[in-house]
C-alpha cells in the first residue's frame, strides 16, 4: 500500500512539473530566430502598460502579445529600431519606456538621487568636522563595560543606563 | 538663528512626508496619453452590427464625438454602462463604440443584453485600432472634436463624477 501512495505522490510531483513548465514567460514564436531575437530585444525594453512591473517581451497579456506582433510585422517591413520605439512612444509615452530620455521633466529622475547623495554627504562631512573640533568632554562616555553586556546574547536586552564614569571618560583622547 | 536648526530635520521629515502622501493618492494605472491634442488616429472598421458597412475617421469630420472602448469581457465596461445608456439619452453628442477584441456574437449579446448607447459600435477584433488609439486599459473614453483632434482621454470605467467635472465642460467649450 505505502508503494501504490509513494508511486501516486511521484505522479503528481511529476504533473505539477509538467505545469510548471508550461506556466513559463511568454514563449517566443520561432518561426525566424534572427527576427524574434531583434523584436526580444527591443520589447524587452519596452514596459507592458497592463502589467506595469514587465516587459512587453516578458509579458502574457494580451496588449503584449498584440504589441509584439505589430513589432513583428514592423521589423518584417524593414523598420528601424529607433522607428519602432517612436511607434510605441507615439502611443504610451515614454512611460513605456525603461530608459526614459533625458528631459526637463525627467531631469528630478535622472538626477534626484545623486543630489540627494550630494546633500546627504555634505551634512554628514559637516557633521563630522565639526564634531572632530569638539572637546572630548563633549560627548557622553563610553562605558566597556556596558558594551560586552550588549554583546552578550544571553543578556535581556534591557534599555541601557547612561553610565556614569568620569575616569572613563577622561581617559579617552 | 541657530537655535532653531533643530528644526529642519523636522522640516524635511514633514516634506518626504507631504511627498509620500501624495505618491499614494497617485495612480500609476493613470498614464499621461501623448495622444492629447494630436489628431486622431486615422482607421476604417467593420460596424458590429453590420459587416457590410465601414465607419471610418473621415465620416466624423466637423462633429464633436465620443469614442467609447468596451468589451463584452470587460467587467469595468458593465460597471460604467448604465452611465453610458443614460448619458446618450441626453444627446449631447454622437457616442461611438470602439468594440476591442471582441467576438461579434458576443458584443451583439452583450448590447441586447444591456442596452445599447452607442450610435454605432466599430469592430476590431484584433485590437489594431485600439494600439493606434494608446489603448491599455479597457474601458476607456475618448473625447474627438471637429478638426478630429484627441481633446480628452479617460482611462477606466467613467463615474458621474467625470462625466460632470470633466467631459461635459468640455463639451460646452468645444460647440461654443
Amino acid at each position: 500500500m505505502p508503494e501504490v501512495i509513494s508511486k501516486a505522490f511521484v505522479a503528481l510531483l511529476l504533473a505539477l512539473c509538467a505545469a510548471q513548465a508550461t506556466a513559463k514567460e511568454a514563449a517566443p514564436e520561432a518561426a525566424d530566430p534572427a527576427l524574434e531575437a531583434r523584436m526580444t530585444r527591443i520589447t524587452a525594453e519596452l514596459r507592458c502598460l497592463v502589467c506595469q512591473n514587465q516587459t512587453i517581451a516578458d509579458s502574457n497579456a494580451g496588449l503584449a502579445v498584440d504589441l509584439r506582433r505589430e513589432t513583428r510585422e514592423m521589423l518584417r517591413q524593414g523598420k528601424s529600431d529607433e522607428e519602432i520605439v517612436a511607434y510605441m512612444t507615439a502611443r504610451y509615452g515614454d512611460f513605456v519606456l525603461y530608459r526614459p530620455p533625458l528631459k526637463p521633466t525627467t531631469a528630478l529622475l535622472w538626477f534626484g538621487p545623486a543630489a540627494m547623495l550630494l546633500l546627504g554627504g555634505t551634512v554628514l562631512l559637516l557633521v563630522l568636522r565639526r564634531r572632530t573640533r569638539l572637546a572630548a568632554d563633549a560627548f557622553e562616555p563610553d562605558d566597556d563595560e556596558e558594551a560586552g553586556e550588549r554583546n552578550d546574547p544571553a543578556a535581556p536586552t534591557t534599555p541601557a543606563t547612561p553610565a556614569v564614569d568620569p575616569a572613563a571618560a577622561t581617559a579617552r583622547p | 538663528m541657530k537655535r532653531f536648526w533643530f528644526l529642519i530635520p523636522l522640516a524635511a521629515f514633514l516634506a518626504l512626508t507631504v511627498m509620500l502622501a501624495v505618491g499614494l493618492k497617485l495612480d500609476p494605472r493613470e498614464v499621461p496619453s501623448p495622444l492629447i491634442d494630436k489628431p486622431a488616429p486615422k482607421f476604417a472598421l467593420q460596424r458590429l452590427d453590420d459587416a457590410g458597412k465601414t465607419i471610418r475617421l473621415d465620416d466624423m469630420r466637423g462633429k464633436v464625438w465620443m469614442l467609447n472602448v468596451w468589451a463584452s469581457w470587460c467587467v469595468a465596461c458593465r460597471e460604467e454602462h448604465p452611465l453610458l445608456v443614460e448619458f446618450a439619452r441626453k444627446r449631447v453628442v454622437p457616442l461611438y463604440g470602439l468594440n476591442y477584441k471582441d467576438q461579434r456574437e458576443d458584443a451583439k449579446a452583450w448590447l441586447a443584453r444591456f442596452g445599447n448607447p452607442y450610435d454605432a459600435s466599430l469592430f476590431d477584433d484584433e485590437g489594431r485600432v485600439g494600439i493606434d488609439f494608446g489603448v491599455y486599459g479597457v474601458p476607456e473614453t475618448f473625447v474627438i472634436d471637429q478638426n478630429g483632434v484627441i481633446r480628452l482621454k479617460h482611462i477606466g470605467p467613467l463615474t458621474p463624477d467625470v462625466i460632470a467635472t470633466k467631459i461635459e465642460p468640455l463639451l460646452k467649450k468645444l460647440d461654443a
